[in-house]
């Protein structure tokens, strides 16, 4: 991303209490939950990210803040790209939908659900994506065998 | 003598099934308002065993007549938690996986997924490297969009194209067995580098393929370009605009038939797209007739690329000089202590990235394939997020299929082309 841009979107999330890093090049905006829809909002609508590329989830293992999800943003007419992070509760992992500001948000965070069992509140049409909708476990948290879980799935019976 | 279906109607034999068009018939009211079936709404259910659905996509339509009034896509048939596995493998062991995603072309896996290892390692590539990875990357260009237009054109009824295609893409699969060993899970690309060099055979061989290549492609085109048929059934169907492609995430052809010139070959160029001549076709109907323009002018493109690749192919080394992260060459392990010592930590311990994160993304033949690698600084990922174009198309079906009649979900299914093992992952 260019630097007086860069400098652009700092000036324009002042209001906001943001941490900002650096993923390999590109910027990274670590931000809180209550702030998610509004830095959001503001950067879709004044700062051109016109596309949700992804969201992915990941699961640190740790006690505090062990989920957290990663936005993937990128601008069309400015052909750049920003990180949205946000970290989230351990024991309850919550977090604002994103599918009021891009639509493109549903399935990846039906896939966040499915895959880590983060809570996507006044989410449309929160199902699991992957797994049968009877599985009960969350296959990408690190406490998940990578053998699986016998009997998790019930095969027909004989 | 035999009695008509209104005898037996009137008899009241349970034989026959008497709908509300029978009763209808029978009713003395002139106006009496019946319902029939085939006037309600239907729920069909489209797969996930379906030869149109290309592979195993499965569709729930809600059909109004035969107008489709809403669409579920379900996916996941096809998950094989490749994700999962990842954080289970070195960076290395991993390259196989990647061949099964997009399993048309599997050297575009191969190269995303290296060039994400390379950027969180910092690794710079040789200048052969970078080439031969582009030569192979529009070649598998080539392949895919064969398959998309060819399977496209037999959803509409035509099979004689598709069997053409299919003759072209063989051919691809030829050169790729020169060039990398293998038909088709290619697994060609290592951190760092390639498995092999490109032989001179291989060269000749490519070199003929794209010079032959428009003038096969033109035979397609003219079985096709002006054939009624095929143009009543893709013009003006599976209308999506560009707002709402761009909202829904649509990246590749789709989007480009749009009238987006969004190309990461472009925007965020990668390998060596920078000094290379080529063109983004774009058209502004965003119908199914101006996804199938674009794909195969990109083919066309495609095969411009790896022409101006071969003619300057520099050479020199295919493998970047860094024994603690790239494996070494064979030759030299089987003769060389030091070389053995490497490749033995390399394979055992694999590679080991600095803590980062890392986000990577090319211009597939699909969309933008992206890998987001989170490192812990231990030999594995701790985890890897594939950002497959699949996936992300699927979800635009609904408003593509919208308003539709059935038999143009298939043409509409072919020209978004989605490929099931990159969309379950």
């Amino acid at each position: 991303m260019k630097e007086n841009r860069y400098n652009i979107i700092k000036n324009s999330l002042e209001n906001f209490d943001i941490e900002y890093a650096d993923a390999n090049g590109t910027p990274q905006l670590i931000i809180k939950k209550e702030d998610l829809i509004g830095v959001a909002t503001k950067l879709k609508k004044e700062l051109e990210f016109d596309m949700l590329v992804d969201i992915l989830g990941v699961d640190r293992f740790q006690k505090e803040n062990r989920f957290e999800i990663i936005a993937n943003l990128y601008s069309n007419k400015n052909k750049d790209r920003l990180f949205l992070k946000v970290k989230l509760d351990s024991k309850k992992p919550e977090c604002p939908s994103l599918t009021k500001v891009w639509k493109s948000a549903n399935w990846y965070e039906r896939e966040a659900f499915d895959m880590f069992g983060i809570i996507f509140t006044d989410h449309p049409d929160l199902r699991r994506i992957y797994m049968p909708d009877e599985f009960e476990y969350n296959p990408l948290r690190k406490d998940f065998p990578l053998m699986g879980i016998p009997g998790s799935l019930e095969l027909p019976k004989k | 003598m035999p009695q008509t279906i209104y005898d037996k109607l009137k008899e009241g034999d349970p034989s026959i099934r008497r709908t509300k068009i029978l009763e209808a018939l029978e009713s003395e009211d002139l106006y009496v308002i019946y319902s029939d079936t085939l006037e309600n709404e239907m729920v069909l259910n489209m797969g996930p065993q379906h030869p149109a659905t290309h592979g195993v996509l499965r569709l729930l339509i809600k059909l109004d007549g035969e107008k489709v009034i809403r669409a579920v896509p379900d996916i996941g048939y096809l998950h094989r938690g490749y994700e999962k596995l990842a954080e289970n493998c070195t960076y290395h062991e991993y390259i196989p996986h990647t061949d099964r995603l997009d399993y048309l072309q599997p050297v575009h896996n191969n190269v995303g997924y290296a060039l994400a290892v390379e950027k969180l390692l910092g690794l710079e590539l040789t200048e052969r490297t970078k080439y031969i990875r582009t030569i192979c990357c529009e070649l598998g260009r080539i392949q895919s969009h064969l398959i998309a237009i060819g399977s496209m054109i037999m959803d509409t009824g035509a099979l004689t194209p598709f069997l053409w295609a299919m003759r072209e893409r063989e051919k691809i699969m030829d050169l790729l067995d020169l060039i990398t060993g293998v038909r088709f899970t290619t697994s060609y690309t290592r951190i760092g580098g390639l498995a092999q060099d490109i032989s001179d055979e291989a060269l000749k061989g490519i070199k003929k393929f794209v010079e032959e290549f428009p003038g096969y492609l033109q035979d397609i085109r003219k079985l096709v370009d002006r054939n009624k048929i095929f143009i009543q059934r893709t013009e003006g169907i599976g209308y999506v605009s560009k707002e709402d492609l761009i909202e829904i995430g649509i990246t590749g052809p789709v989007l480009r038939a749009a009238g987006i010139p969004r190309d990461l070959r472009k925007d965020e160029p990668y390998l060596i797209y920078e000094k290379l001549d080529f063109n983004i076709p774009t058209y502004t109907e965003s119908d199914c007739l101006a996804r199938y323009y674009v794909r195969v002018e990109e083919m066309l493109e495609s095969a411009k690329i790896v022409r101006q690749c071969i003619e300057k192919l520099p050479s020199g080394p295919i493998k970047t000089p860094d024994p603690k992260q790239v494996l070494p060459y064979k030759e030299k392990v089987y003769t060389k202590m030091e070389e053995l010592i490497n490749d033995f930590i390399l394979i055992n311990f694999g590679n080991t990235p600095p803590v980062g994160e890392s986000y990577q993304a090319i211009e597939s033949s699909k969309g933008e394939l992206g890998f987001y690698i989170i490192s812990d600084g231990s030999g594995h990922p701790f985890r890897l997020k594939i950002r497959s174009p699949s996936f992300c198309n699927i979800q635009g079906l609904p408003l593509m299929l919208q308003d539709h009649l059935i038999s143009d979900t298939v043409v509409i299914i072919g020209a978004l082309d989605p490929v099931m093992g990159e969309a379950d992952k």
